[in-house]
């Protein structure tokens, strides 16, 4: 058993590692505020309802902050940890993959990816490149 | 009735009594022994005697029902009593409440006590940590395996850095600070000298933060007692008076944090000068607390020292080390004195040590106010303090 694995105890945080585990990435908007919420729960935080629903957000997100947590090579090397700013508007703590760990910068926009291994799922990101022609959304 | 400010309360209670005990290295010491020693010594410190304790704050990172086992330990009958738990913020949370207790006349006299021995202890941190997984889990986080709390503060200095153009330089500055004032106390864990070079070059734990830019792992006890101040007046110490107390949490979780470069000192901070008074311009010293060097320049702004975003330059340019504008962690800090895994008991103490005028060598000259500022967690929770010398009330 993964020490670090997500436990899915309560109804909310069985519904996403279980959806997770399926390869799909849902959150919880709530009903009465239309706040997205990031992580899932039983109540909304930003009005207390309790009328939440499930949604398949954009996956498209910004890095906030970013670290590298240094680690010896033998133990797997240096690895990313950074908080991802969903374009709905939830924050949560990932990981930016793909990309060497020193290189992922504040404002980089990432689009979110579900790993799964031993039927668990994990929620990564990958970076996006930067539309380098930005006058074609013009057209 | 609004009385929201709690102004009521300014300078109504005094603490009378402080102790620390067994602080770096104590072999063979348990948590209760450290605390049992500082509470003791607090208390004859104050000029009471453990009959007279009829009031006990305290809290720990490990034993959930930690206030019944110190009242237990102590043979203490106590009418009074708060276990709040919100970090290394929690003793300086605890005044509220005491302060409440006393002015209604539910007790007459708090000891609030701690103790670690975190870093000689043989218990295994690794062990801890799994079983703090298991009990406590952060199933958002942990999976990302975060090198907590020292990452979550890793990642607020990304983004102040980010935001405000703040260096690794200057947040260096705050541990080359802290080290020489502790330089000045021969109780300081760590005394040589350190260069901005040395927290540089020192080891990369999870950037931008080295390991000199973390605090220390040491172990200690340290107790304070509070009582009314009419009391205090006819105790042998001289009173250091509670003129404003304000406590804020916002999260627990660094992902949780609204914005992280805004700490909830903002709010705990203006609650405590509120009740005071007073604003940052008045105050003669700060100890905020620095598990790491991010930590003092968010403090900073966020009492009002300076401008949001300028806390790296404010550090630069000398303001908080000896001899500056602000004398900041007088004693060394977390970052150099020590750091009994909940600092804000020790922070406490060093302003009444301060204000009592015991600094010795370290000694800020007149200093008739202080800045205390507790924190918790990962940035979640904020305590603040405001003390004075009888000449403030
Ligand atoms: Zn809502």
């Amino acid at each position: 058993m993964n020490d670090n694995a997500i436990n899915p105890a309560g109804p909310a945080a069985r519904v996403y590692a279980e959806t997770l585990a399926a390869g799909r990435f849902r959150i919880q908007r709530c009903q009465d505020c239309d706040s997205a919420i990031f992580y899932p729960r039983e109540l909304c935080p930003a009005c207390g309802s309790g009328d939440l629903h499930w949604f398949a957000p954009s996956g498209r997100g910004t890095v906030y902050a970013t670290t590298t947590v240094r680690r010896k090579e033998e133990a797997g090397g240096d690895y990313n940890v950074a908080l991802i700013d969903l374009e709905e508007g939830p924050r949560l703590m990932s990981r930016v993959d793909g990309l060497s760990p020193d290189a992922v910068c504040i404002g980089q926009p990432v689009r979110a990816r579900v790993a799964v291994e031993e039927d668990q799922g994990v929620l990564l990101f990958d970076a996006v490149e930067v539309d380098r022609q930005p006058e074609k959304d013009h057209e | 009735m609004n009385n929201a400010s709690l102004s009521h309360l300014r300078g109504k209670t005094a603490i009378a009594g402080v102790a620390t005990f067994g602080c770096g290295e104590s072999p063979g010491y348990s948590d209760m022994d450290l605390l049992a020693n500082a509470a003791r010594r607090a208390v004859t410190d104050a000029g009471l005697t453990m009959k007279d304790i009829d009031g006990v704050c305290t809290a720990s990172v490990l034993a959930t029902m930690w206030p019944m086992e110190v009242v237990e330990h102590l043979g203490i009958n106590a009418r009074f009593i708060d276990g709040t738990m919100i970090g290394g913020s929690s003793f300086v949370a605890h005044l509220m409440p005491a302060m409440l207790a006393l002015e209604s006349g539910q007790c007459d006299a708090v000891l609030v006590c701690y103790g670690s021995a975190q870093r000689t202890s043989t218990l295994n941190r690794k062990e801890v940590a799994r079983a703090r997984r298991r009990m406590d889990p952060q199933p958002y986080e942990h999976p990302y395996q975060p090198m907590l709390p020292l990452s979550a503060y890793a990642l607020a200095a990304s983004r102040h850095m980010h935001e405000f153009g703040t260096t690794r330089e200057q947040l260096a500055e705050v541990a080359v600070a802290a080290r020489q004032w502790a330089r000045l106390n021969p109780d300081a864990f760590m005394r040589d000298p350190l260069t901005v070079a040395d927290v540089l070059g020192a080891r990369m734990v999870s950037d931008p933060l080295t390991v000199r830019d973390s605090c220390l792992v040491t172990d200690g006890g340290g107790a304070y007692v509070l009582v009314r101040g009419e009391r205090a007046r006819d105790l042998p110490k001289p009173p250091v008076y509670v003129l404003g107390s304000g406590t804020a949490v916002w999260h627990r979780q660094i992902s949780s944090m609204p914005d992280l470069t805004v700490t909830a000192a903002r709010q705990s901070g203006e609650q405590a000068y509120r009740m005071a008074g007073l604003g940052p311009a008045d105050m003669d010293i700060a100890e905020l607390y620095d598990a790491f060097t991010i930590n003092t320049v968010l403090f900073l702004e966020d009492l009002g020292f300076c401008a949001k975003g300028e806390g790296g330059a404010f550090v630069a340019d000398g303001n908080i080390r000896p001899g500056g504008s602000l004398p900041v962690n007088t004693n060394g800090g977390g970052l150099s004195w020590g750091h009994p895994g909940m600092y804000g008991i020790f922070a406490t103490i060093e302003a009444v040590r301060q204000l009592r005028g015991d600094g010795e060598e370290r000694q800020v000259a007149g200093a008739n106010t202080a800045i205390v500022h507790g924190n918790g967690g990962t940035l979640s929770s904020q305590s603040t303090a405001i003390l004075g010398t009888s000449a403030t009330v």
